[in-house]
């Protein structure tokens, strides 16, 4: 088994960096391209940014961004936000993108996540699922949760994977944000399902979160943006907290 | 001058970066005469084995490849193309490196793709200068040679495959260096330096 990853997240607006404080040294936090490095340099195993623009200038901007970040990032990194349809995910592979991610165009029509698939590998397809629990069914979200789909989750992870999808980022809407850690069972499920790897996002609010979405979760990667972005913990700190776990982590 | 060749086998812009970082002048190119006058030439690639032997055919690139006497490293599917033969779509390969690459057997235990950072061991030569034993690389790949006389580092999965091969001037990576921080930038610099 490879090492378990982590992964920070950075949100992207008009080309800055939203949130991210508390960084000394660092010349401009709102610069994605530098923060990035600093993650990078501090032991981040890959990235993802995610592209919260509103306007088709904010897009724009976030495609020159994703040239400066593949000239400078040594390790892999994803970029999401909008992206619906394979001219999208073309531009940001011409770009440098390493992996992109799909969410809510995907939902709307599945077929899109085979077009990109067949067109650049499996390799450069995240799938990207938020789900919310209701009446003891996981169903799919869309729309940042705001929308209920008639997909349900573990049929719809399966789905993604048969039509050509590398990697599965789950986000349970329930706890995303709420720092009260994931739904370790849930991700069990998920994982022994599928034979791609699985990514936890959403809900961590403590290192013993994150050791238990890997330990008992069975997660192969867990994506963080509040423990860096807020708190004093580097991602090397957190990984020398996770391999007390008895987690092999790449240090 | 690196040679970069260009055979329509996916995504060069993170290698050429980090060449770029390193400082290398490099051209994308599948123009022979250009591959042929390089100093040091790299065949990339992620796709499918069958595919990239085919576009390296129609472009009449093996027998170029196989008189360079400069160095050369293939990387990922760039490598596995340079062995015998490969699984993945039972593809006759350039026969550089004495290896028949095969699918990775999928379990509950073993994911495939193997995707993520896993461990190289049993580093032998200029290649791996500076690097430690257990040092971690970036793989994304769902076939692999398995051990052989031109085997110059090895990973696990969880059985032991071959990292990285050898053959005279002949170099091959399964793993990404362009990808792999800053491990992955010393082998580039070792390659460059050979």
């Amino acid at each position: 088994m490879p090492a378990k990853r982590i992964i920070p997240c950075l949100d992207v607006k008009d080309g800055r960096t939203v949130k991210g404080i508390n960084f000394e040294g660092l010349a401009d936090v709102g610069d994605p391209v530098e923060l990035g490095a600093r993650y990078a340099a501090e032991g981040a195993d890959e990235l993802v940014y995610l592209d919260i623009s509103a306007t088709k200038e904010g897009r724009a901007t976030f495609t020159g961004l994703v040239n400066r970040i593949a000239e400078r990032i040594n390790i892999p990194f994803t970029v999401g936000g909008g992206i619906s349809s394979v001219d999208d995910a073309s531009r940001l592979l011409d770009a440098g993108a390493d992996k992109i991610t799909v969410n809510s165009a995907a939902v709307a029509d599945p077929r899109l996540i085979e077009a990109i698939a067949t067109r650049y590998g499996s390799q450069f397809v995240v799938a990207a699922i938020d789900a919310r629990q209701t009446e003891g069914v996981w169903r799919v979200t869309t729309h940042g949760g705001s929308r209920f789909s008639d997909k349900e989750l573990f049929s719809w992870a399966k789905e993604v994977e048969s039509r050509g999808a590398g990697e599965v980022m789950f986000t349970s809407m329930d706890h995303d944000g709420t720092r009260s850690g994931y739904p370790c069972a849930t991700f069990a499920r998920l994982c022994s399902s599928l034979s791609i790897p699985v990514i936890a996002s959403g809900g961590a609010g403590s290192v013993e979160d994150i050791a238990s979405v890997f330990l008992d979760g069975h997660a192969d990667a867990a994506l963080a943006a509040s423990i860096f972005h807020y708190g004093d913990m580097t991602v090397n700190a957190l990984k020398e907290r996770l391999k007390s776990f008895g987690i092999e982590v790449r240090l | 001058m690196v040679a970069v060749i260009d055979y329509n086998m996916g995504n060069i812009r993170s290698l050429g970066n980090a060449l770029g970082r390193l400082g290398a002048e490099w051209v994308l190119t599948s123009d022979a005469e250009v591959i042929k006058k390089a100093g040091r030439v790299i065949l990339p690639g992620v796709g499918n084995a069958a595919e990239a032997m085919a576009n390296l055919r129609r472009l009449g690139l093996p027998e170029v490849i196989w008189r360079l006497r400069r160095p050369v490293l293939g990387i990922c599917v760039g490598m596995q193309v340079m062995c015998r033969h490969s699984e993945e779509g039972d593809a006759e390969c350039m026969g550089i490196f004495d290896a028949r690459v095969r699918r990775f057997e999928e379990s509950p235990e073993i994911k495939v793709p193997h995707m993520g950072w896993s461990r190289i061991s049993n580093l032998e030569g200029k290649l791996f200068a500076g690097i430690g034993s257990g040092s971690y690389v970036y793989y994304v790949h769902s076939y692999y040679a398995p051990l052989c006389p031109d085997t110059i580092a090895t990973s696990r999965h969880p059985g032991m495959f071959s990292a990285a091969l050898k053959y005279e001037n002949f170099y091959g990576t399964q793993f990404h260096p362009e990808k792999s921080g800053e491990t992955g930038e010393r082998i580039l610099h070792n390659f460059l330096k050979l």
